[in-house]
């Protein structure tokens, strides 16, 4: 097996040359990168598995065939190829519909973009943080609950077996955090809004 | 409704492939041998 420090350029090298374990290798070290980048674009794991392999047989034809020649880049060129292939997908199944722009309609008129804007999300983000602090000054009882509930989604029945106390005292320590909390914030007259 | 401020911290999901595939295209790679001439190239699987 080649080295995981070795380049992708050295390991493409290798490939062409016959060597077949520098496949698996550079596979084994962008498989995360290139299926993830595909399954963010099509949010299905049996279909981002075809493009997943389509890549690499387009991949595999053009080394083999001596065709390659973008050395030092391996990576942006396969991610080149997925992205293409993920274009062919939507084409094929037109998900991918196209307005064009009359005088009656314009396409910003259904368009809308709900992101936040960075100034939102400094925003957010600061209350998020603020926040942290606050359940920081919570009793260790009843923070350890809040985390697990609103942080980590667990249930209060799964709380109260992890923490060896009953449901309703789980759900007690739960309503005293929030209550403690809420006397934080009045107290020192903080803000929370976004 | 109440204003929820907590962020859920998800474990990121570490996305890979399915394991048959990365075998498939390992096989095929073994399988396949590409032979050029005069501007042709041609496809040879082995089975």
């Amino acid at each position: 097996m080649a080295d995981l420090h070795t380049p992708d350029a050295l390991l493409v090298k290798n490939y062409v040359e016959g060597n077949e374990a520098a496949l698996a290798t550079l596979i084994k070290r962008h498989e995360s990168k290139i299926y993830g980048f595909i399954y963010s674009k099509i949010a299905d794991r049996d279909i981002s598995n075809d493009i997943f392999q389509d890549t690499f047989i387009k991949v595999i034809k053009t080394l083999k065939g001596n065709s390659y020649n973008e050395e030092g880049k391996f990576l942006p060129w396969v991610m080149r190829i997925s992205h293409n292939l993920i274009v062919d997908h939507f084409r094929k199944t037109k998900k991918m519909p196209m307005y064009r722009e009359t005088e009656e309609f314009s396409i910003f008129s259904i368009m809308s973009d709900d992101s936040l804007t960075i100034e939102g999300k400094m925003i957010v983000d600061q209350v998020e943080l603020d926040l942290k602090k606050l359940v920081e000054e919570l009793p260790d009882d009843q923070k350890e609950v809040l985390v697990m509930r609103m942080y980590q989604d667990m249930s209060f029945k799964e709380i109260s077996e992890i923490t060896g106390v009953s449901i309703n005292t789980a759900l007690g320590r739960m309503r005293y955090a929030l209550m403690n909390l809420r006397k934080i914030i009045d107290k020192h007259q903080i803000i929370l809004t976004n | 409704m109440a204003k929820i401020y907590s962020k859920k911290a998800l474990a990121s999901k570490d996305l890979k492939p399915k394991k048959e595939v990365v075998s498939f295209i390992l096989n095929y790679s073994q399988a396949l041998t590409v032979v050029k001439s005069e501007e042709k190239s041609f496809e040879i699987i082995a089975n």
